[in-house]
Order: C-alpha cells, then structure tokens, then sequence
C-alpha cells in the first residue's frame, strides 16, 4: 500500500514537472492531466470514490480540454515540435 | 542568497508539515459527527449512497444553490464573450490540423463517454458518483467534436432547451414536495417515486429524478460554456486573420 501511494506520488511529481520541461505545449497538457489522474486513483485508495470521480472528470477531463481550448487559441496546437512556423 | 534564503523556508516548512503529519493517525476519521447520518440516512432516504442522500434530500437547497453559481458563470461567459459568435462569420477559414487519428478516435469515444455518463447519473443513489460527475462527462462527449473538428458547432438553442426544462424539472419536484405539506425540495416516497428496495435501480423515491435533472442540467451548461469560448476563439481569430490579410 504505501509503495503505491509513493510510487503514484513520484508520478505525480514527475509530470508536474514535465508540465514545466516540457518543449511542447500539447504534451504539457498532458503531463497536467496526468497529475489528475494520479491524483484520482489516490482519492480511491483513500475511500472517496465520490471526490476521485470529480477529480478524474474535471480536473484531468475538462481542465485539459480548456487548455487545449487556449492552445488552438493562441495558435499553439500542434503535434510535432519541428512544425513551428 | 534570494535562493538559499527561499531553500531554508521551503525546506523549514517541509519539516514542520512532516513533523505535524507524524503526530496525525492516518486514515482515522477525527470528524464523528457524519456517523449519525450514515446511521439513518438509508432508513430515511432509501439512498444506497450516503453522498447522494446528502446532497438531495439533506442539503437539496445547498445544490440548488451550486446549480445557480454554475448558471451565473455561464450566464457571465456568455455575456462577455458571446456577442462575437453572432455576427455569423463563415467557419471554413480555420485550419483543421488536429489531425486523422484524433477525430476519428473521438468519434469511437463519444459512445462510450455517453454510455458512462448517463450510467453515472442513473445509478447515482447506489454507487458513487451522480449527477455532477456524470454532467461533466456528458458535457465532455458534445464538446469533443467540437474541440477536434474546428468548423463543427454546437446548437445552442438545443442546449439552452435541454438546460432550463432541468432547470425547471428540478425546482418543480422541489415544489411537488410542498404540494405535500413538506419543505421544500424534501424527498417524499408516495406512488411512482416509491422509497422501494434499498440498493434497487427504482427505489429511492424522487432522488434519481432529481439526479438526472442535475446531471442534464450541468452537462448542457458545460457544454454551452466551452462552446461560447470556442466559437469566440474561432471568431477571434478570424477576425486577426482577416485584418492580416487586408494590410
């Protein structure tokens, strides 16, 4: 039990720090649902599949889809990172 | 030194955090007060799910009060942002680089987001989840395409119909409960909505049916929201492109 929690909680830092790295925006959003969705299963671990349930639909679901709203906005949609005009 | 400085206090308050985790007893709840409505909430309500039981039949006018903060802040969205949308600018400009494996990959994804949303809600007052969860997962589903595919757009008027009939399906069983000389929006077994097996689909009395307005209800309020901040995106930057193009 504990080894999971410390290993969902590498993660979640790790791609917490990915979002920071990482050169590409879309893989940054990402990285950001990741922590959300790490978050989430630790939520179940803890016996609150309700805040778990939230957690995983709002904050790795619809807080990537603004992001991603606000990157084809700014321009910053793309897929490849050679692409840049 | 700004840095060393900042390492010392981050470092500092790391210890202090652990120190105080230490003392604390993991996974023990401190809060005693919620056991009394564990206690009575499934003889009461007839709700498998106690989050359920709480926030409809306990708290109703506590979410009540959550469904109008959501509808000012798509009402205020839509009032700074959706004037734009309306002046109808041809949405074929934009270029469509998401891509052939992303769309068709949502258009196998939307079913399924369906299927698990309107699950969520239905079987809100047994397991855990409901109308909020679900709403948000529905609201996911409808904006997809949009997201992916920039020239297609969502009917608004569709939306705004499908969210004030919740709307108004909600506060009408609020005040089907006074019809029978109790407060307002307190669940009351009587009929159809009968309080039923504890743990069955049809039981509960009228807490599925107010799930599934809530849940409609925040689906197509979402969904609208990101909508107007799309369509104002795609406007918005049209109108760039266009003012580019005449310089």
């Amino acid at each position: 039990m504990i080894w999971f929690v410390s290993l969902l909680v590498f993660v979640m830092l790790a791609s917490a720090i990915a979002v920071l790295l990482l050169p590409n925006m879309l893989a940054a959003v990402v990285a950001s649902s990741v922590v959300s969705l790490a978050l989430a299963v630790l939520f179940a671990l803890l016996k609150a599949p309700d805040v778990a349930m939230t957690e995983a639909a709002i904050g790795a679901g619809l807080s990537s889809l603004l992001l991603a709203l606000a990157l084809r906005r700014l321009g910053l949609w793309r897929l490849d990172d050679d692409d840049v005009n | 030194m700004r840095n060393v400085s900042g390492l010392l206090f981050s470092g500092g308050l790391a210890f202090l955090l652990l120190v105080i985790a230490t003392h604390l007893p993991f996974g023990q709840p401190l809060m005693l007060v919620g056991s009394d409505i564990i206690q009575a909430s499934p003889h009461e309500v007839g709700s498998a799910n106690v989050v359920a039981a709480i926030l409809l039949a306990y708290r109703g006018i506590d979410t009540l009060g959550e469904l109008s903060i959501l509808f000012t802040a798509a009402a205020g969205v839509g009032l700074i942002l959706g004037h734009r949308a309306s002046q109808n600018v041809p949405p074929t400009q934009v270029k469509n680089n998401s891509g052939f494996i992303s769309q068709k990959g949502i258009e196998l994804m939307i079913p399924l987001l369906l299927v698990v949303g309107f699950y969520i809600i239905f079987y809100g007052h047994l397991t855990p989840g409901g109308g909020f969860q679900g709403g948000v997962i529905l609201a996911i589903a409808f904006f997809l395409p949009v997201l992916v595919q920039s020239d297609a757009r969502l009917d608004h008027n569709i939306i705004s119909i499908i969210e004030g009939l919740a709307g108004a399906v909600f506060i009408l069983i609020g005040l089907w409960a006074m019809f029978y000389e109790r407060p307002f929006l307190q669940p009351f077994f009587n009929g159809l909505f009968a309080k039923g097996t504890l743990g069955e689909l049809w039981s509960a009395g009228t807490l599925p049916l107010l799930y599934l307005a809530l849940g409609l209800k925040v689906g197509a309020e979402l969904a609208g929201l990101l909508a107007t901040i799309a369509d104002f995106s795609i406007t918005e930057t049209q109108g760039s492109l266009s003012e580019d193009d005449t310089q």
